[in-house]
């Protein structure tokens, strides 16, 4: 039953340097924020069927840090890192997020806010994503695509229902 | 490959035809049937040359086309050269999709185990 999806991501760019993506969760909020903080659990689903997760720290404090790794397919290591900003536990979480494949990553970090709202025992997160600059929020959209690897997709669906 | 991308900026892609606010109103405008230059002008409340200047900009990607209807000059929207950016978006949904779902498996499993922990056994 587990591969029941509650709905698809909805990714919008309100500005020429946001990127806001919006899911809802069958699932009470402080499910979805554990889901969210607990490395171990964080290891589960941020791999998006892409590969495998190599590294997963989460310092969960305000100035604390994270650090998120994958081997993807057929593209290599791919890394990304922050810091936490601000935490409102089940709540609200601001980070900063750095790719570590482009030059100067922190100077280009994204910065991003995480929104959990809970109506009848289900959650809407908001993911507003906010680039210093439009390149980078370009960029941002094209790294996820880079690991080719929506030609996983189908194939990968398997695995998560073999999972539940 | 994201730098690629970047340094690809020119006005000549779509992506940048429409990085521009005013050009966007003018798509949004568009969207909505043919209109002739007089109309954009006065829509946007902008001066003519400001407005043409604009429309050569989507017409050099191909997001507008224009023709000839008497003395007039009308412009009309062309939604497939945008379509690429629509293509683009969606990738990227796609990929937040898939990690979602996964998502979704972790959640039931707790819940599941929330459940379990509780009085109900």
């Amino acid at each position: 039953m587990a591969a029941v999806s509650s709905g698809t991501a909805k990714v919008t760019l309100p500005t020429d340097t946001q990127i806001l993506i919006t899911r809802e969760f069958d699932a009470p909020k402080h499910l979805v924020y554990k889901a969210w903080t607990t490395p171990e659990l964080v290891r589960q689903w941020w791999h998006a069927n892409r590969g495998e997760m190599t590294v997963c720290e989460i310092d969960l404090r305000v100035g604390g840090g994270w650090r998120y790794a994958m081997v993807a397919e057929g593209f290599g290591e791919v890394a990304f890192h922050g810091e936490y900003r601000e935490i409102v536990p089940n709540e609200r979480l601001v980070t900063t997020e750095a790719y570590e494949g482009i030059p100067d990553a922190d100077a280009n970090a994204a910065v991003d806010t995480l929104t959990l709202v809970e109506v009848d025992g289900r959650t809407t997160m908001t993911i507003l994503v906010e680039h210093p600059t439009k390149e980078g929020r370009d960029g941002h959209i094209a790294s996820g695509m880079e690991a080719g690897m929506q030609d996983a997709l189908d194939r990968l669906e398997q695995v998560a229902v073999s999972l539940s | 490959m994201m730098l690629d991308m970047a340094r690809a900026a020119t006005t000549a892609d779509a992506f940048n035809a429409v990085a521009e606010p005013r050009r966007r109103q003018i798509l949004d405008v568009l969207a909505g049937g043919e209109r002739p230059v007089n109309d954009l002008v006065a829509q946007l409340g902008l001066a003519q040359p400001q407005v043409s200047k604009h429309l050569r900009v989507l017409r050099q990607v191909g997001a507008v086309e224009v023709r000839e209807a008497g003395r007039q000059r009308l412009y009309r929207l062309n939604g497939t050269a945008l379509k690429p950016i629509y293509d683009w978006v969606s990738e990227y949904e796609r990929s937040w999709s898939e990690r979602f779902d996964q998502l979704d498996i972790v959640l039931e499993q707790l819940k599941e185990k929330e459940a379990g922990d509780g009085s109900s056994e």
